[in-house]
């Protein structure tokens, strides 16, 4: 999922702030709103409990069975379908493609006992490449993160998950940059069915298209390019598309006047001046391959996933705290480097680099990489690493942090979980779903209408009309309350932390880096020290959401907040407002467009963790995902469950869309 | 700028040099131990890959990695581990990527797909690993120390109230496991009028840590358990007796209301794999070893934080009577 190029969206039906567009003849839509709600609890009262369409845990709905069926179907044809056939050999063309590169750089190639070039050479290579495209701070900072990955004693698994990443962000690339000129280039219609077809991409749970995914391409290195690719894909089509579609009207038409052809212009126009913004999406797509390291390990994939949920079998915190603070290296590096290749290019474009130097510079620094290589192949020192075993030390400490922090703060944790448990999710889950389902579906519908007008009104019956179509109603309704309360929890710490990272630099100085490492950090690392805090639980599950989720919230808070113009804040420094009221008063309502946009991608966030909420306890339709992901006879609902979450997350995101549309789409302002 | 990383590039290029020339004076280099490695390979047996998965419990890795460290060191294999769960690993016998599943809990939805009997007959049950499986409902020791009466079902309702949660809606909440495991806790606690709840924890990993808690800080706990497993070396769970199991009891899922049967965990392989009849198939087929000889291994991975190949090597030395009644 991606945060950076989502359109303005408005937040979920809350009552709006003062000056609320008045309609529906001069009764402001919060009234409405807040009239349908009154109706919802008036009825629910007098009808709760019957017609929830709640399903036992071993039941099925007929759709689901046929699901089930399909799979059935598709593993008994394997051996002379066509198309599996096809994905089959694809599979093993990605598996004979990341095991040679394995051989090459991360595992023995017999008869030889390391790789056919050790880590020496491994890291020279890539120091040498990050001094080509990005200058020496970069190389620098490449040097030293491979260094930290065998000094760590991960040296394979980290190569391995790099191998992973770059087959399937160089797919993802050779996929993506065709249908990005699409998109950039398309008229409305295509734009709607790409958008579509990719917000189906994002928010589907990857447990779900794990499934299929392994029935298709079978496992290991195949199954973890698929599934990384699959989710990898739509930041590059979107926001390559979007800087495509950017390029300045007047510029096509001035060059269009010279009678170029339609191939001249993207080439010589259109990709040249929507580079800076592919290569954004570029970086976007590299991050989102990696957060699937985990995810992926679930099939055997090979990578620094693995060593995490190893440990998470063994309720090892401090065991998958190394590797998965070493993802979060790799993410640094990675991230850094395309950006700073990307700022690199622009100047050289410019013709800001002396190109005679700079081949002068990479020719001299190719030397001592050509030794490297040589005594990686040749020496036992240089092949493979020592491990000095600072990692069980490491994992100690963090060991006892963890028992530490539970034992200390345990009671006060389950308090907060009773409190929130009691005071917001039980009554929400009984109103959502405990209503009989044609009560709980009206009302939203009537919410939709009211708070996103007509445009929300066809995408939530069809939502609607889906979830209730796979079966998974009640459970539906309560992943969608614990999405609900997760987003309230997460604007709370973004509107609190975000206004503080916008007033202060040192605030965010100490911040920002924390949420980076916040969002790339693999969930299952923390999962332990939570369920060890919270229990399993629906709340456990909401904090994982919540962590997972909020720096993204945060950020976009801040930057929001910092983008009001120091004027504003001026004039009203002048007429004496007190540092309160300049928040509230001014910097909050100038920044709505952030904060709506904040809360649209912190429930996307939060819906997205789903899934791993019903690994620690949380049930509902993430449990159904992992009980379909565990036992073959309940596939049919596991991919039910995963559909329904899908259904939800669209249906939440055109209401806020068409909400933020008619509230004058304040981000244009 | 540009300047200076020009000059330290020149001085890295000298130091390298010279590290160079210090390491040739070291000796033993890499040509040396592939060209053992040849002489090695050209001695050795012809076993092949061996491709095991490696599910995702100690108890398994333990069994799996003591077959694969025997099957590479003293017939020669070349093992694979993968790591995977159950259904994923029961659909890669029929592609080559797995050949063998060292314990297995009775699947027969499984078996009906894949078995040659009723399904496509790419997988085949090669007989029991030596394991009993007892799966069943336990409470952390402290409880049962404080309220011995509590190891009987029929006590259970008594407690309720002090076993709720914020989960449990006003009953007592019963801690269900990770979805893959055959559980039947709903039906039992409705046909025995138990005033329970099944909150599923949803992972293995979330029952552990939930069972630690209770015992460290003498909560109310009860929930599905299973043995052999490495947390009874921590946390001595105490098993709650339900009605015993009698064969049929549990052939209606909705109409269970007996304790769970102890299972003979199995060996089940891919039937290509058997036919083609390696080394490797011998040393599985025989393959058979104790719950005690399981915990031990899964203890030392567990507990000691031993790599799993570090503690199979250290079980086998200790052992070595009984692997060798595997190889004959």
């Amino acid at each position: 999922m991606t945060a950076t190029l989502t359109p303005p969206a408005s937040a979920p039906p809350t009552p709006g702030p003062r000056g609320a567009r008045r309609a529906f003849d001069g009764i402001p839509r919060w009234a409405w709103a807040l009239g349908v709600v009154v109706l919802w609890v008036l009825v629910w009262a007098l009808t709760k409990g019957t017609h929830t369409l709640a399903l036992a845990g071993r039941e099925h709905t007929d759709v689901q069975t046929s699901l089930g069926g399909f799979r059935d179907d598709v593993l008994a044809g394997r051996d002379d379908n066509p198309v599996i056939q096809l994905t089959y050999d694809l599979g093993a063309w990605f598996t004979s493609v990341v095991d040679w590169f394995q051989r090459m750089l991360s595992i023995p190639d017999f008869p030889r006992p390391v790789p056919q070039v050790g880590w020496l050479g491994v890291t020279a290579v890539a120091a040498w490449v990050g001094l080509a495209i990005a200058g020496w701070r970069i190389a620098v900072l490449v040097a030293l993160s491979f260094v930290s990955f065998g000094a760590f004693g991960y040296w394979s698994d980290a190569v391995d998950l790099l191998i992973v990443t770059f087959v399937a962000v160089g797919v993802s690339v050779l996929i993506g940059m065709p249908l990005a000129v699409l998109v950039g280039t398309g008229n409305r219609a295509v734009n709607a069915v790409t958008n579509t077809v990719l917000d189906v991409f994002q928010t589907m749970p990857t447990f779900v298209y794990l499934l299929p995914i392994v029935l298709f391409f079978g496992i290991g290195a195949a199954g973890a390019v698929v599934c990384t690719l699959v989710y990898a894909l739509p930041p590059i089509i979107r926001i390559a598309g979007h800087g495509i579609r950017n390029v300045s009207t007047t510029t096509i038409e001035a060059t269009d006047s010279a009678g170029q052809t339609w191939w001249q212009r993207l080439t010589k126009v259109q990709l040249p001046m929507a580079r800076k913004t592919i290569v954004v999406g570029l970086n976007q797509t590299i991050m989102a391959a990696l957060s699937m390291a985990t995810i992926a390990s679930y099939v055997d994939g090979p990578g620094l996933g693995r060593p995490v949920l190893d440990a998470l079998v063994k309720n090892d915190v401090g065991g998958a705290f190394v590797p998965g603070a070493l993802i979060v290296v790799m993410a640094v590096m990675l991230d850094r480097s395309t950006t700073a290749a990307s700022e690199y290019s622009e100047t050289a474009a410019r013709g800001g680099v002396d190109l005679r130097r700079r081949r002068l510079l990479l020719a001299g620094a190719a030397v001592p990489v050509v030794v490297a290589l040589y005594l990686s192949r040749t020496y036992p020192w240089a092949a493979q690493f020592q491990d000095p075993g600072w990692t069980p030390k490491v994992a100690d400490g963090v060991d006892s942090f963890f028992t530490w922090f539970t034992d200390t703060f345990r009671g006060f944790t389950q308090g907060f979980k009773d409190l929130v448990s009691a005071a917001l999710l039980d009554p929400l889950q009984s109103l959502l779903a405990e209503s009989p389902w044609w009560l709980a579906a009206g009302a939203l519908l009537a919410l939709a209408v009211v708070v996103g007008g007509v445009r929300a009104l066809v995408p939530t019956v069809v939502c609607i009309g889906g979830l209730l179509y796979f079966g998974l109603w009640h459970d539906a309704m309560v992943t969608l309350n614990m999405t609900l309360v997760g987003t309230v929890l997460v604007m709370l710490l973004a509107v609190v932390l975000g206004v503080a990272m916008a007033r202060s630099r040192a605030v965010d100085l100490v911040l920002r880096p924390t949420l980076d490492a916040g969002q790339t950090i693999p969930p299952f690392v923390y999962l332990i020290p939570v369920l060890a805090l919270f229990g399993s639980t629906r709340f456990t599950a909401i904090v994982a959401g919540v962590v997972y989720a909020a720096p993204v919230a945060i950020k976009l808070v801040a930057d929001g907040v910092r983008a009001v113009s120091p004027s504003t804040i001026e004039a009203g420094r002048s007429t004496g407002s007190t540092r309160w009221q300049e928040i509230v008063k001014v910097q909050l309502p100038m920044a709505r467009p952030s904060l709506v946009l904040a809360a649209n991608q912190g429930l996307l966030y939060v819906l997205a963790m789903a899934v791993i909420g019903g690994l620690v306890g949380a049930g509902a339709l993430g449990y159904d995902v992992v009980l379909g992901f565990a036992r073959s006879e309940e596939w049919g609902k596991g991919a039910a469950a995963g559909i329904s979450i899908v259904l939800l997350g669209i249906m939440v995101d055109r209401i806020a869309r068409s909400a933020a549309h008619r509230s004058g789409a304040p981000a244009a302002r | 700028m540009r300047h200076i990383s020009w000059r330290a590039t020149g001085l890295t290029s000298v130091a390298a040099s010279v590290a160079m020339l210090l390491a040739a004076c070291g000796g033993g280099t890499i040509d040396e131990q592939t060209k053992a490695n040849e002489s090695k390979a050209g001695s050795a047996g012809d076993c092949g890959d061996l491709n095991i998965a490696v599910n995702p419990w100690v108890g398994d890795e333990a069994s799996s990695y003591v077959v694969g460290r025997v099957a590479s060191q003293q017939l020669g294999c070349k093992v694979n581990y993968k790591e995977l769960k159950e259904d994923v690993s029961w659909q890669g016998f029929g592609t080559g990527d797995v050949d063998v599943v060292i314990e297995d809990w009775g699947h027969p939805d499984l078996e009906k797909k894949f078995f040659a009997e009723q399904g496509d007959g790419s997988a085949m049950d090669l007989g029991p690993n030596g394991n009993v499986g007892i799966i069943g409902w336990y409470v952390p020791p402290w409880l049962a120390k404080e309220h011995p009466d509590i190891l009987d079902w029929k006590n259970l309702n008594k407690y309720a109230k002090q076993f709720a949660t914020s989960e449990s809606g006003g009953k007592g909440q019963f801690l269900g496991a990770d979805p893959s495991y055959v559980q039947f806790d709903e039906a039992i606690i409705s046909n025995l009028n138990l005033d329970f709840k099944v909150v599923f924890s949803g992972s293995e990993a979330a029952s552990i840590t939930a069972f630690q808690q209770a015992e460290k800080n003498k909560e109310f706990l009860i929930g599905y358990f299973y043995e052999p497993q490495w947390l009874f070396a921590d946390v001595p769970l105490e098993k709650v007796t339900l009605p015993p199991y009698e064969d049929g009891c549990q052939a209606d899922p909705a109409k269970v209301a007996c304790d769970y049967p102890e299972t003979e965990l199995k060996k089940i392989v891919s039937t290509s794999w058997q036919k083609e009849g390696g080394p490797g198939v011998g040393l599985v087929t025989n393959f058979t070893w104790t719950n005690d000889d399981q915990n031990q291994v899964a203890k030392y991975i567990a507990e000691d934080d031993m790599k799993p190949e570090e503690a199979a090597d250290k079980w086998i030395a200790d052992n070595q009577d009984k692997v060798d009644a595997w190889l004959q």
